[in-house]
């Protein structure tokens, strides 16, 4: 059992015309195994930013980030990432795709083996192990972009708007198929998304996120995923709770657009 | 030809557009839609052949300017079974073909990891980049001279111009190749847990060779030009050789037969080298 730490973490850089962008400021949760974190915000509010820290891509300004005493300097294996789209090799069939964590860590053949045709299975593309990447739908490639990350055994799961380039109801399909993962792996999972429906859905628990400088807004504890595990997905969304939990978080987040533009612009709109 | 009698020999020659495509309404700027044209490729080579065979029978082309095709097709037979300056004419053909496969083999085992290094690695950029851009516009031609000097009219010369003709071409398609690549994918690749060595070979690399082959396309047109024009300079066997020799005896019937000799080897390695790439970059262009 190891929990993630962020201990106050903070970015700034400077851009090319010598203005100081503070893209985080004083950033500082805990996250348990097997927590479910859903990340929302408008552009511009360090979301990305703050997931390519805890990925190890980015090193901080200052602060630390910790998975259970071991601080995180670099990207791992520990840290699966999950991106929206574009991250497969396409010069790899599905099945070499998902083979390639464990491939490269140098795990026999045969055990690989098991763990993509179980993984194939999983994720529901049985029979698409041979399938050229580009042969696939956007939904089919991010199923193998999920499988790809599991096969890696990570402890924690980053996911970059993973379903943000789907058409709706894949994405919804999507959706599903992630609290399914979720449950059964019992992975931690930071999700990043720009969709209200989605973050209330899937996270567990919510930051909703504000920019400039990006910080957290406003937290909160959900109960729509472990819903959505028993309930039909539609039921969950179409309850009242969920249409007020979501009219709140969408007003809050209009709050900041209008703070940013001031009012008058956002009017205009 | 009226346009239902195109139609069915495009429909029975299997060579019309199929599928959704022919049922497109708006086709101008549609590439997809405006099909690979083998139709007319064959009706234009076709016409050419007639146009020439007829403007020679009927006299509107003067020979020494152009010759018929019979004479250049008998000039083919002749030369083929005696030889032409005591090189039999596939002697001639591999000796040019041999001159470009050398050096364009050479340029591409300096040339493409030199690339690779400089898309990789900002020192050896900045060492090399003056170096390829100041040479790389330079015909490679303008080194006859010096390479005379250097190494002679012998086969040596030739292949040293040829690898300059690929070199810069190579170096410059394997850097395009690196720097193509998504970050998206070279972040994946870490957090799955890859090496830098491992990111090289199974990522960086393959990601790479649709530039590559682009590259190899491109510096095989131009090795064949420079060959040519090489053994037009200085050489005693080749095709180039053959066309230059022929000149002097205003024998336009095998200069005609050289030029057509070079346009269809080089046509067949381009096709041949798309064959290869099909096979072996089959997600180019569908990502």
């Amino acid at each position: 059992m190891s929990e993630l730490n962020a201990n106050h973490i903070s970015m700034t850089f400077d851009e090319p015309n010598g203005n100081r962008v503070e893209a985080l400021q004083d950033v500082s949760f805990n996250l348990k195994q097997g927590e479910l974190l859903a990340i929302l915000g408008p552009s511009g509010c360090g979301k990305s930013t703050l997931l390519n820290i805890i990925a190890g891509f980015l090193a901080p300004t200052s602060g630390a980030v910790l998975n259970g005493n071991t601080k995180l300097t670099h990207s791992g294996p520990d840290r699966g990432m999950v991106f929206q789209q574009g991250a497969l090799f396409e010069w790899m069939s599905v099945a070499e795709n998902i083979a390639f964590g464990p491939k490269m860590a140098g795990v026999a053949s045969e055990k690989i083996r098991h763990t993509v045709d179980d993984l194939l299975e999983t994720v529901g593309l049985q029979d698409f192990g041979d399938k050229a990447i580009y042969e696939l739908s956007g939904g089919m490639q991010q199923r193998v972009a999920l499988a790809r990350c599991l096969a890696n055994n990570p402890d924690i799961i980053l996911m970059d708007e993973p379903l943000g380039a789907l058409d709706a109801l894949t994405r919804e399909k999507m959706q599903s198929l992630v609290l399914k993962l979720w449950k059964e792996t019992g992975k931690t999972i930071i999700l990043i998304t720009h969709s209200v429906e989605e973050a209330l859905f899937l996270g567990e628990r919510l930051f909703v996120m504000a920019p400039r400088p990006g910080r957290i807004k406003q937290e909160y504890y959900l109960p729509f995923a472990e819903e959505g595990l028993t309930k039909d997905p539609r039921d969950v969304k179409t309850s009242a709770e969920f249409i007020a939990k979501r009219e709140e978080v969408l007003s809050m987040i209009w709050g900041m657009e209008e703070e940013i533009m001031g009012n008058n612009q956002a009017v205009g709109l | 030809m009226n346009m239902s009698l195109i139609k069915s020999f495009k429909h029975y020659s299997g060579l019309s557009k199929s599928g959704i495509n022919n049922q497109k309404t708006s086709t101008f700027g549609d590439t997809e839609a405006i099909g690979k044209g083998r139709f007319w490729s064959i009706v234009s080579v076709i016409t050419l052949a007639i146009v020439w065979h007829f403007g020679s029978t009927l006299g509107y082309i003067n020979p020494i300017f152009w010759p018929a095709p019979s004479t250049v097709w008998q000039q083919f037979i002749s030369i083929s079974q005696d030889g032409y300056r005591g090189f039999t004419l596939w002697e001639h053909i591999w000796a040019s073909l041999y001159r470009i496969l050398i050096g364009f083999s050479l340029g591409c085992l300096v040339g493409i990891p030199l690339g690779f290094a400089m898309g990789l690695s900002e020192k050896v950029r900045g060492w090399f980049d003056p170096i390829v851009e100041f040479f790389r516009p330079i015909p490679p031609l303008a080194f006859i001279p010096l390479v005379i000097i250097w190494s002679g009219i012998g086969e040596r010369s030739k292949i040293l111009l040829i690898f300059f003709a690929a070199l810069w071409i190579m170096v410059i398609a394997a850097r395009a190749g690196v720097s193509s690549i998504k970050l998206n994918k070279i972040h994946a690749a870490h957090s799955l847990g890859a090496n830098k060595r491992q990111i090289l070979q199974h990522v960086i690399l393959p990601n790479s060779l649709p530039e590559i082959f682009t590259g190899m396309r491109v510096a095989m047109g131009v090795c064949w030009g420079t060959v040519v024009a090489a053994e037009l300079v200085a050489a005693n066997s080749g095709v180039g050789y053959m066309i230059m020799v022929a000149s002097k005896f205003l024998a336009t019937d095998i200069v005609v037969l050289g030029v057509i000799i070079v346009g269809l080897i080089g046509y067949s390695i381009d096709i041949i080298m798309r064959k290869i790439e099909a096979k072996l970059v089959p997600w180019k262009g569908k990502s």
